[in-house]
């Protein structure tokens, strides 16, 4: 299985927007490209952009490798490609609106209720309770991969809190630091206006009862949870409080964050909590890093939460094979962008089929994430494909399964030279009621491991900066 | 049957509490078969008192007060008139689908053991009905009841494993089953009368319901091996005993936290009742 | 909209270096405020302690017939206010167990090594509060602690220790008078530096007060002017003395400069100045004054109207004592007032 490439195509061929990075990578000696690599991390060290790995005993923080050389999109791929987000974004936000409110995809048959009913993301507490200018997913962070010059696929939507939106930033800071040359040779189009956008969206979601100039905060799980530099860093750009639970307090049903001159009403919060850890009057009793009162606060229409609790739903995998059907039934268009072909191991001749071909797909847990609940069959050793077996067999509803995907490649700096790697791609889509809106390009993850196709920075995936050309 | 119900729950803090909100579930709604004569809801201390509903249509109390407070006793009680419909619920407030209640949770979490026991206790048996009746049977001679109420809930696969537990955890372990065979299955918490039939079960109390297509929502209680009677007042459904528990808290300060509950369900002298 | 002109990297280099945090309206988060009052306490403390020890590694060194009196290292822990810990940590008061729990002992709360853990960890919670150059004082401070705890250290290597903790402290000190907005989040930085070293000055001389009082003077004679001077040094005083007293060393004028002498900046007078100051700036500010600011006026005050013959007539230790205590109370009604 040969994977596209980024910048050769097929194999032959030189893609144009490669074309001056080509020229540039041939005249750029090893010794250079090394040298810049090393700065690039003695930025990212001192700025402090780490990551917590769990489980990981000997280093709490630690880096997520950058690649120096970019992956590039052109303005008419970027074009289609947001247009899809867009169509898929509004499709989710609908979604959540119906499931938790009039029901008609399931009426219709779209998905199969007890998909719905059954999925623990499926908050109860929702249930006829309308958000705040009717918009459930004002952040979406949409993984995207690419097979051919015209495919691209989304593989996973994360309505709940996708992260990565600080490394596109300090990605970018990085290249600008460290190849100014690059950037006089190309057109990109920027990126650091994302934080305007973000701030323009949590602006246009307070509640009416709010002042026209809403108090807004962004809430961390605090200084030990794995994206606590990016949500230090979102904090700082946007100009807001970075709150912990306790510094916040709920009182007749409105929330205050507790200040030097005494508690200050908060409008709208940006929350990095997962809906189980947010309230334990309401979700986990054991949770010590949320704040007691806040979904009564939010249900009495004086907060407004981003995202809104319960989005979960709309990004379980189970859900997600249903995702064209849900982007048809909401929007009335074709769908823009592709699922991966996925098997409902939940449908028996699915599962049957799944079982026959352990060694082949890829099957994922429908409430797993970052790669943990996972089996990639063509990696896997007997003993771990027999695990799934047994798992599947006991519980088919529990899993998907899609065939191994050639995820394109693109030209990474690793330690033999320059060599294809396999990448991914996660937009952010933002929406508001000043609408949707979606900074041009996202974070290109890549796997640094020869032939691997896992991304995830918790299995040793890379990052690099992803440019959109604007001519 | 006319029941006299009065629950103290009492707490007495090391350290003064410096602010605290509760969650109280425990006011009962009527349905067929239930009735709600009176009933009053009394902390002992000066707060804000409201009262709403849940997800599931549950009567929720949210209680705050600021502190410092070192001692606080909420009293709860009244009187409710009750019949005996074999177990069938009816007229009850239902907000969300039977599929919802079909869920894992953290306290119903299945394991090996739970999963084959729930196919073998109930082989016999064709409808599905007939395997509820037969699995409330066969958990209530398996496991032990501990009705000191000194103890807290271990969840169902532990308890299953221990052969034991609480009410709370033997109805865990019912609807872990129920739900492995695909029947909806929810918590109820409430009070059982003291009784000639039960006369050790007198108090706080919890047990399932299942959902059956034909027949609607049906309790068992296998603490007792039967399904509810007229000794049974039920206060609160959910998920599992974490989303329809009684008293829920969250306290600022207050470390060293003591609680004492006095709990007495009684039939209630006719001569008294109408007061 | 955007033409691509991102040709220009030089102005966005700017952009990352030196960064001051703005906020639009003058409050802030009362953990935020916690943690900036606490960063500059705990740095405080650390560059105490390795004083302590330093002066304690000199008058030790001395032959024994200039006054040592072989209790110097249980003082040292006293000084460092957890005799109690220690008491249970180790046996005998040496050099070996003091400097070992003093420095690197994770057991110990107090401990230079957990001082800077607890800074770094603070300020990590409130990085945007804080500027880069504060922040770099403490995350450089703290990897190179990991390579100092490592070593096998001896006398000298450990004296360059002390001196690096204190240069620490100068440059964590430095950073934050040259780099931060004079606003609340700089006031309440300060007032966690002057709390700390009021206590700190207070507490060398709750323990060393019996080498000051006149019978000692007569019991001791000259033999402990080493005392005091290390006293002195602990407090980095002992050039000062000279230049404000032109006296030898006598213990009245020692605790007059520790105590009164607004001019020294450890003493108490000192130390209270500056935190009427700063909480005068944060009760203007903020429109409205409140206990804090009453209570740190009354002290002020006291030491202000204090002659240093009457507070020996009444008793030194009383004194001390009492200011201690009051010293703990104004950090209470602080933090009740801004912190929580």
């Amino acid at each position: 299985m040969v994977a596209f490439d980024e910048m050769t195509g097929t194999g032959a061929e030189l893609r144009p927007a490669y074309e001056a990075l080509d020229r540039w990578l041939k005249e750029a000696p090893p010794e250079m490209l090394a040298l810049r690599r090393s700065q690039a991390e003695l930025f990212f060290r001192r700025i402090g952009i780490t990551f917590a790995v769990y489980g990981d005993e000997e280093s709490t923080e630690r880096l997520i490798p950058f690649d120096i050389i970019p992956r590039v999109l052109t303005k008419p791929e970027w074009a289609k490609l947001e247009k899809g987000l867009r169509q898929r974004v509004t499709a989710l936000n609908m979604f959540l609106a119906d499931v938790y409110g009039p029901k008609e995809c399931l009426k219709a048959g779209i998905i199969p209720p007890d998909l719905v009913y059954r999925n623990a993301c499926y908050q109860l507490e929702m249930v006829d309770f309308q958000v705040p200018h009717g918009i459930y997913c004002h952040i979406a962070g949409i993984d995207i991969v690419r097979v051919d010059a015209d495919t691209f696929y989304v593989l996973e939507d994360n309505a709940r809190t996708p992260s990565g939106v600080s490394y596109m930033m300090e990605n970018r800071e990085v290249m600008l630091r460290l190849f100014p040359e690059l950037f006089a040779m190309h057109r990109v189009a920027p990126v650091d206006n994302y934080p305007d956008q973000l701030l323009a969206t949590l602006r246009s979601v307070a509640p009416r009862s709010a002042s026209s100039d809403p108090t807004i905060c962004l809430l961390t799980p605090g200084q030990y949870n794995s994206a606590f530099y990016e949500h230090s860093f979102l904090a700082d750009k946007l100009g807001v409080e970075l709150v912990e639970g306790s510094d916040l307090l709920v009182k007749d049903d409105v929330v205050y964050m507790r200040t030097t001159q005494g508690p200050k009403r908060v409008d709208v919060i940006y929350r990095r909590i997962d809906d189980d850890f947010i309230d334990p009057l309401v979700f986990r009793g054991d949770s010590v890093l949320g704040v007691p009162g806040i979904i009564s606060a939010y249900k009495a229409g004086n907060v407004t939460l981003a995202n809104a609790v319960g989005t979960g739903v709309a990004d379980d995998k189970a859900v997600y094979s249903y995702m064209p059907e849900i982007v048809k039934f909401f929007t009335g268009e074709e769908p823009i962008l592709k699922n991966v072909p996925t098997f409902r191991c939940r449908e028996p001749e699915a599962n049957a089929y799944v079982l026959d071909n352990l060694d082949k797909l890829v099957v994922k847990e429908v409430n797993g994430s970052g790669g943990y609940g996972m089996l990639v069959g063509p990696h896997a050793n007997k003993a771990q494909i027999e695990t799934f077996r047994k798992k599947l067999k006991a519980q088919p509803e529990g899993f998907i399964a899609q065939p191994t995907l050639a995820l394109s490649t693109c030209p990474t700096f690793v330690a033999s030279g320059v060599a294809p790697r396999h990448v991914d791609l996660r937009p952010y889509v933002l929406s508001g009621a000043n609408g949707i809106s979606c900074v041009p390009g996202g974070l290109t993850r890549v796997a640094l491991k020869e032939g691997s196709l896992v991304v995830n920075s918790s299995q040793g995936g890379g990052t690099k900066d992803t440019w959109v050309l604007d001519a | 049957m006319r029941i006299r119900i009065s629950h103290s729950i009492t707490y007495a803090y090391d350290e003064p509490v410096r602010q605290l909100t509760q969650i109280l579930r425990l006011t009962p709604r009527d349905h067929d078969g239930q009735h709600v004569m009176s009933w009053r809801i009394e902390p002992t201390v000066d707060g804000n008192l409201r009262a709403g509903q849940d997800a599931h249509g549950n009567i929720v109390h949210t209680f705050s007060a600021d502190g410092p407070i070192s001692d606080l006793a909420i009293h709860v009680g009244g009187v409710i008139e009750t019949l005996d419909l074999a177990g069938v619920i009816r007229g009850t407030i239902e907000r969300v689908p039977p599929d919802v209640f079909r869920r894992d949770t953290l306290l119903t979490t299945p394991d090996d053991a739970l999963r084959d026991f729930a196919v073998a206790a109930t082989r016999a048996d064709s409808t599905p009905l007939a395997k509820m009746h037969a699995l409330t049977e066969a958990l209530h001679d398996l496991l032990a009841c501990d009705r000191s109420g000194q103890r807290t809930g271990i969840g169902a696969a532990a308890a299953f494993a221990a052969r034991g537990g609480i009410p709370q955890d033997l109805t865990h372990v019912f609807m872990t089953c129920a739900r492995q065979l695909g029947i909806p299955a929810r918590y109820v918490s409430g009070y059982v009368a003291q009784s000639d039939a039960l006369p050790e079960a007198e108090g706080a109390h919890a047990w399932a319901e299942a959902h059956f297509d034909d027949y609607g929502w049906i309790g068992f209680d296998c603490a007792n091996g039967l399904c509810p009677i007229d000794t049974h007042v039920r206060i609160a459904a959910g998920l599992d005993f974490a989303d329809a528990a009684p008293v829920r808290g969250a306290r600022k300060g207050g470390s060293g936290e003591n609680l004492a509950v006095l709990v007495s369900a009684r039939a209630a002298n006719a001569q008294f009742a109408n007061q | 909209m955007h033409d691509g002109n991102h040709a220009f990297p030089h102005s966005r280099f700017q952009d990352a270096a030196p960064r001051i945090a703005k906020r639009p309206d003058l409050t802030m988060l009362s953990r935020t405020a916690d943690s900036l009052y606490w960063v500059s306490r705990y740095v405080e403390r650390a560059e105490y302690l390795a004083r302590i020890l330093d002066a304690t590694m000199r008058l030790t060194n001395l032959p024994s017939s200039y006054g040592g009196a072989g209790t110097e290292w249980h003082s040292a822990v006293a000084t460092a206010g957890c005799e109690e810990t220690f008491a249970k940590a180790y046996g005998e008061a040496n050099e070996r167990n003091v400097c070992d729990f003093l420095t690197f002992n994770p057991d110990n709360l107090s401990s230079i090594r957990n001082c800077f853990a607890l800074a770094r960890s603070n300020a990590r919670a409130v990085r945007t509060a804080l500027t880069s150059e504060m922040w770099d004082a403490l995350n450089s401070a703290w990897l190179e602690l990991q390579r100092f705890e490592k070593k096998r250290m001896d006398r000298e290597e450990f004296a360059r220790f002390l001196d690096w903790v204190k240069n620490v402290s100068l440059v964590f000190d430095g950073s934050a008078y040259r780099t931060m907005l004079r606003d609340d989040s700089y006031w309440f930085s300060r007032l966690g530096v002057y709390i700390e070293r009021a206590d700190n000055t207070a507490r060398i001389l709750d323990v060393k007060y019996h080498v000051l009082l006149p019978e000692s003077e007569q019991v001791g004679g000259s033999l402990d002017y080493f005392q005091w001077t290390t006293v002195l040094r602990e407090v980095s005083a002992l050039t000062a003395y000279h230049w404000v007293y032109r006296e030898a060393v006598k213990p009245q004028l020692i605790a007059d400069l520790l105590i009164l002498n607004r001019r020294m900046p450890r003493s108490l007078a000192a130390c209270y100045e500056n935190i009427s100051r700063f909480l005068d700036a944060l009760g203007d500010a903020y429109g409205r004054h409140g206990p804090a600011q009453r209570q740190a006026r009354k002290t002020l005050a006291n030491l202000s109207n204090a002659r240093i013959d009457s507070v020996f007539q009444h008793g030194l230790h009383e004194f001390i004592e009492d200011f201690i205590s009051e010293n703990g109370r104004l950090g209470l009604t602080i933090s009740e007032q801004y912190l929580q």
